[in-house]
């Protein structure tokens, strides 16, 4: 993509061509900044919390274990590191489908007067903050959730089969999968958004051409403007996943915080951000060492999900 | 259009840095329980004597962090620290204001006020050992009361908070299984239960839940009309949670013995006292690197007692009896400036 | 015939299928959009009145509004998107025009979508190790800076992706014509790219809107007015966090007040923005 000039017309100034150089300095620092400023992040983490990791040792990750007390401090964060996974998995699973129906609705079927005030809209999703879905969730949706899908649920669970281990908890509209899909709802407008600004960027003779040999909607969605913007639509997936791993307040409110392995789907349980966000205005000494450590495991996570991510694109990419 | 809005930002950086002059002169963190009527006393000294002093809510264990760090002017806890601490980080504390933790419930047919606990009780229901209400333990308190049979759901504090600190220690000193399990911190190993955040969540979960039973600030309890539960004092007396009995609890404490006013209110002596008290402290060095600011500070705190005890009420917080102010101002003779001498009087 | 006729038909149930699909799950959104918008209107419209927009936020049990919150929300907000749109537009043309396929900008593009889902307390938590600790002070600089950190990798990463969109062609067309390559950068590809841009930019901004854990560490809050930013200062976020959570129903009814706000703020922002940006012609 890099465009080389060998020799500069008379036309323009020499000035425009001697800032070519700085502007590409300009904007290689600008790259360079938010390296360091991520590589400082993780400086202060691992300082921050080394004297747990090295206290606690693999145990850390794999304990389930956590009990503040500063008389038998022991920090296990294993419940809150299969918590993180399994709502932002399930948030993501919820959220993308729905992301992508809206983002193609806006593209390709939406009449175009209710085009603007429905991207809008979805938008404006995104602005809410987050304590506002977080007690949104707790006052409005739980209730509702706890009275309209836990206890039908549950109630229509065969004993003894696999649905009655699945739908076990305490039906009041708190834990895992009320989480998640609160999560959901906050993830839904970043990826829609990102999705349609995509869309919208394919070439119209892209679409119709497509259109022309008689493709359906669909096929014109699934067979030709999708696969165009596929690196930019997982990049529109990383943000939402992104903010799901990371999201504190909200989930915080309603997924029952629990630290031991969830049960089922309506059981409480955690996440590492959630467990941040709880325990680490009052924490001191080794328990806010582990909470920081907790904060470099949720890093080391995204790590590892990035690069299969980027592993599964680059086999697609070969196919 | 970009450069001049950068150019228009920055000069408005610069000449609020550096023309306004600051509008609050002395700042302190910490503790949430008494955010409010720290917030409430500054505003009516500002009002009075033009002097800001700001306040925010970052938890007990933030406001300890940054006194120690010295980002602030002073720091605020709800969990004293413990002498040997204190002098070891150059701090001393005092008392302000007092509050208690009230168990709630959520048991369809039976009223406020209705169902009698201990702390035995109550620790062997969060160790998930009684399970049913209608458990024999808990009946042989609640003769004639109609406990339904329904299963106990615990709801505890998610977030490390001051109220979980006051109730575990509570729970540790009335019941040896708790003690030796999950015992007494700000935010512990809870066997069973939910966790809600903050007041709000705890008391959420417990209306949401029949058969559940939490924990909430006493001005919470009250503002929300929550339906509470009467506890046994070290007397043997059953007692409601009343700003007056929250007093009794104070009154009986022994200061005078407490060096560095490190004393919990649990479980006091007198009739009246509940059980669940606790006083919230105050965190200043003992050697100021800047004599006006700790002066400020302590004036504050004597402005407070003096006039401040109609407003903490109205909050719905307990003050501290006259004896005991009048210690607290004693020991203020110890805070001392660059120059070693007293920044107070 | 009869086969590719039923073939015909199988591809317009599926295509009827598809679209109902986009539709049903389009209006799942705006219901759920509407139902949270009802409880934040019905709760927070209560508490608007001139109070709001004049005086700084009360303890409870007196009359107040939110002004310091409002300004001190403003100033930081802004200030941290002018970082975060100076490194992050930079960072992502460098990204998609000069990177390629090198090992450094793999990095970088790595590094930065590990940067997107930092949780926001831990971006509070460094920011207060290098500018609050250091300095002795919570200041309104720290805030702008923590808040910079949470946008700019969001709209490096959608520079990024709209940027690499833009044909070739544009570009070749560009440098034949005798420009140097930042014009064509700053007039043909930005402008060319400027809705996706700009769509980065308010996602941004409506996360940071909303966020307190960054800035509970590094701006703390302030009870009352003021315009220094070398102090510690106010934030809509923080006041709502703080007030929600109080018992007091005056508190709450401005904390929800203050959500409304925010959310509208997030509406009337995007709304400009894009009444200046063009919608693309279909």
């Amino acid at each position: 993509m890099s465009i080389t000039v060998n020799a500069a017309p008379r036309r323009t100034t020499p000035r425009g061509f001697a800032f070519d150089p700085i502007f590409e300095i300009l904007c290689f620092t600008a790259a360079t900044t938010l390296l360091v400023a991520l590589g400082g992040v993780i400086v202060a983490l691992a300082i921050g919390g080394w004297p747990a990791l090295s206290k606690f040792g693999i145990g850390f990750v794999t304990g389930s274990t956590w009990d503040p007390n500063p008389d038998h401090e022991i920090y296990g964060a294993a419940g809150p590191i299969v918590g993180t996974l399994i709502t932002s998995a399930a948030a993501l699973l919820m959220a993308l489908p729905v992301a992508g129906g809206v983002a193609f609705f806006l593209v390709e079927l939406c009449p175009t007067p209710l085009r603007r005030p429905i991207g809008t809209a979805v938008e404006l999703l995104a602005g809410i903050p987050s304590i506002v879905y977080g007690m949104w969730g707790l006052f409005v949706f739980a209730p509702f959730f706890a009275a309209h899908v836990e206890t039908p649920l549950m109630a229509a669970a065969p004993t003894g089969s696999v649905w009655e281990t699945l739908f076990s908890g305490i039906p009041n509209g708190s834990g895992i999968l009320a989480a998640s899909i609160i999560l959901a709802v906050m993830i839904l407008p970043f990826m829609a958004a990102t999705l349609r600004e995509l869309l919208n960027t394919v070439p119209a003779q892209v679409r119709e051409s497509a259109y022309g040999l008689g493709a359906t909607t669909a096929e014109v969605v699934m067979s030709v403007t999708l696969p165009y913007v596929r690196r930019g639509a997982i990049g529109a997936v990383m943000l939402g996943l992104g903010r799901a791993l990371g999201e504190t307040m909200a989930v915080t409110f309603i997924i029952g915080n629990s630290h031991g392995f969830p049960k089922g789907l309506f059981d409480s349980g955690s996440t590492i951000a959630s467990t941040i966000a709880n325990e680490f205005n009052e924490a001191s000494g080794l328990q806010s060492s582990a909470l920081i450590a907790l904060g470099l495991v949720l890093f080391l996570i995204t790590f590892v999900v990035l690069a299969l991510a980027r592993l599964m694109l680059r086999n697609q990419a070969k196919v | 259009m970009l450069k001049t809005f950068v150019a228009a930002i920055t000069a408005t950086a610069v000449v609020a840095g550096g023309g306004v002059a600051a509008a609050a002169n002395i700042s302190g963190a910490g503790a949430t329980f008494p955010a409010p009527v720290y917030a409430k006393w500054a505003e009516s000294y500002k009002a009075q004597t033009n002097n800001a002093l700001n306040y925010q809510a970052i938890g007990s264990g933030g406001g300890k962090k940054q006194i120690i760090a010295n980002t602030v002017d002073f720091g605020a806890s709800d969990k004293p620290m413990k002498p040997d601490e204190l002098a070891a980080n150059g701090l001393q504390q005092f008392p302000t204001v007092i509050g208690g933790v009230v168990p709630v419930m959520n048991l369809p047919g039976v009223k406020a006020g209705q169902v009698r606990l201990t702390g035995d009780v109550l620790a062997d229901i969060y160790l998930g050992l009684i399970k049913k209400w209608n458990d024999p333990v808990i009946a042989s308190w609640n003769k004639g009361v109609p406990l339904p049979n329904l299963p106990i759901t615990v709801v505890h504090r998610s977030d490390g908070s001051g109220t979980s600190f006051l109730f575990t220690s509570y729970l540790t000193s009335e019941n040896p299984k708790w003690a030796a399990g999950p015992g007494a911190n700000d935010a512990v190993n809870w066997p069973v239960g939910l966790g809600g955040k903050g007041n709000d969540g705890v008391a959420a979960f417990v209306k949401q839940t029949p058969g559940s039973i939490g924990y909430v600030e006493y001005a919470y309890a009250k503002q929300n009309a929550m339906d509470y539960a009467v506890m046994r004092n070290k007397a043997g007396k059953w007692v409601l949670p009343t700003a007056a009995n929250f007093a009794a609890a104070a009154a009986g404490a022994k200061w005078n013995a407490a060096p560095g006013f490190y004393l919990l209110l649990l479980d006091q002596p007198g009739a009246s006292a509940w059980p669940i008290t606790g006083a919230t402290f105050i965190l200043v060095h003992s050697k100021q690197t800047n004599a006006q600011a700790g002066h400020d500070v302590l004036s504050f705190f004597d402005w407070a007692y003096k006039n401040g005890d109609a407003a903490a009420a109205a909050l719905d917080y307990v003050t501290l009896p006259e004896p005991v102010k009048a210690l607290v101002r004693k020991s203020w003779k110890t805070v001392v400036g660059p120059d070693g001498k007293p920044v107070y009087k | 015939m009869a086969v590719s006729k039923r073939r015909i038909a199988g591809r317009r149930l599926g295509n009827v299928v598809f679209v109902a699909f986009c539709g049903v799950v389009t209006a799942v959104a705006l219901t759920a959009l509407a139902l949270i918008l009802y409880s934040l209107v019905t709760q927070g419209l209560g508490g608007f009145n001139l109070d709001l927009f004049t005086k700084s936020t009360p303890a409870a049990g007196t009359p107040g509004g939110l002004i310091n919150a409002i300004v001190g929300s403003i100033m930081m907000s802004v200030m941290g998107m002018v970082i975060a749109l100076t490194i992050g537009i930079l960072a992502g043309t460098w990204l998609a025009e000069y990177a390629g396929e090198s090992r450094f900008g793999a990095v970088v593009r790595f590094l930065n979508d590990v940067l997107l889902s930092a949780p926001s307390i831990l971006i509070g938590l460094f920011v207060y190790e290098i500018l609050v600790f250091p300095f002795k002070t919570f200041s309104g600089l720290a805030g702008s800076v923590a808040l910079a950190m949470l946008a700019a990798p969001v709209i490096t990463r959608t520079t990024e992706d709209v940027l690499k969109l833009q044909p070739i062609a544009l570009r070749e067309s560009g440098v034949a014509l005798g420009s140097p390559v930042w014009h064509v950068i700053r007039n043909i590809l930005w402008r060319g790219s400027a809705s996706g841009i700009l769509t980065g930019g308010l996602l941004a901004f409506a996360r940071i809107s909303g966020e307190t854990a960054p800035l509970l560490f590094t701006a703390l809050n302030n009870q009352f007015f003021s315009w220094d930013m070398t102090h510690p200062m106010a934030s809509l976020p923080v006041v709502i966090f703080q007030d929600a959570l109080t018992p007091y129903p005056d508190l709450n009814r401005l904390a929800w007040a203050g959500a409304l706000l925010i959310a509208g703020t997030v509406l009337a922002v995007t709304l400009v923005a894009r009444a200046f940006s063009k919608e693309p012609k279909r």
